[in-house]
């Protein structure tokens, strides 16, 4: 009997809570120490916290990943959390790229109702960054419309809810330079 | 000749002192909000060009103020982008009333700011070749301006306001939009 090599499978890691330097120096170097491959992180700020995710690539199970990744959260100020997650599909399905912009006062219940007429075209959300400054509530969406979706009818549609809640949106195609 | 009469354009040729005005904040529905039409040659749309370049003067690194910035639902906006480093035409100061692109070419990238939106910048694609044409207010003649670089990021940002859109209703995608960490 022989021992084939284990596939390497992929682990979603997040990082969150209290921020100070040195975090991603830590984090990084206890998955590289396991042979842990970085394949897609985000990192942000979020009112001040700290906020990554990762999905990393090896053969290191995911007890060994948790356990080398304990200590960060030891005095309490970070939480961390592994789960193995399925390979991503090496030949996805892509919509039309857009772009949507969503702004005016704050209120609750403005993403949720933007992002249901989204889903309700099966258009996918695939970045989403909302800020709030001021009294100004600002939401930047870039999502992927399957074929056969109006645009434009989506984008009116958006528009009549967003003016429901005294917001405004625009709903713009992505524009990729081909260099 | 039109480009000429533009750069030849100053503010003394309103025969009124502006007054400088409050500069409102998004999310204000006057920035949301498709502005009117304009007589160029009313007496009011004199003031408020007057208004405009006076409010532009006293405001640290204003490179363009539009109407429905000091809460004027109005298509008027006045420019001066002398001395930006990244100018490379310019026209000096100067306001248009019912401006409107004609041509618009080779879209750039560059990062925005904006007097109603104080704490966020955002990177915004606009075309760095540019016709305009709008009306000089008093005279109300017509004027052609064509520029390029900064300028014609500033014309462009100028006239969104005039219909009702602010930078954040361009920005290239969802990373686009960052907290502004200087003032000018």
């Amino acid at each position: 009997m022989t021992l084939r090599p284990s596939a390497p499978t992929q682990h979603a890691i997040t990082v969150l809570g209290h921020d100070r330097p040195g975090i991603i120096a830590e984090t990084t170097e206890r998955l590289a120490d396991l042979g842990l491959n970085l394949e897609d992180s985000t990192m942000t700020l979020l009112r001040g916290h700290f906020a990554m995710m990762l999905v990393c690539s090896g053969e290191a199970p995911s007890a060994a990943i948790e356990a080398a990744l304990a200590p960060l959260a030891d005095d309490g100020a970070l939480t961390v959390t592994v789960r193995s997650v399925a390979p991503d599909d090496p030949d996805p399905v892509r919509g039309a790229p857009h772009v949507l912009t969503v702004h005016g006062g704050d209120r609750p219940g403005i993403v949720s109702s933007v992002a249901a007429e989204v889903a309700r075209v099966g258009g996918n959300i695939t970045d989403l960054t909302t800020r709030l400054a001021g009294d100004l509530y600002l939401l930047v969406a870039e999502l992927d419309l399957p074929a056969g979706v109006d645009a434009t009818a989506l984008g009116a549609e958006i528009d009549r809810v967003a003016t429901d809640l005294g917001v405004g949106a625009t709903l713009r195609p992505v524009e990729t330079d081909e260099l | 000749m039109s480009d000429d009469r533009v750069h030849a354009w100053s503010e003394d040729e309103l025969g009124v002192t502006g007054e400088v005005r409050d500069v409102v904040r998004a999310p204000a529905a006057v920035l949301s909000t498709a502005a009117a039409e304009v007589d160029p040659t009313a007496p009011d749309v004199v003031r408020l060009a007057a208004d405009l370049v006076a409010t532009m003067r006293v405001s640290p690194g204003c490179v363009g103020l539009a109407a429905p910035q000091v809460g004027v639902g109005s298509r008027v906006f006045c420019v001066d982008v002398s001395g930006h480093p990244r100018t490379r035409t310019g026209h000096g100061t100067f306001v248009l009333c019912n401006a409107e692109v004609v041509e618009a070419t080779r879209r750039e990238k560059a990062r925005e700011g904006c007097m109603s939106v104080p704490d966020l910048t955002g990177d915004v694609r606009r075309a760095a070749r540019l016709t305009v044409r709008g009306r000089l207010p008093g005279t109300g003649e017509e004027v052609t301006v064509v520029t390029d670089a900064f300028e014609a990021r500033a014309l462009q940002h100028e006239i969104d306001h005039c219909a009702g859109l602010l930078f954040l209703d361009r920005v290239a995608d969802a990373r686009a939009v960052h907290p502004r960490r200087t003032y000018l």
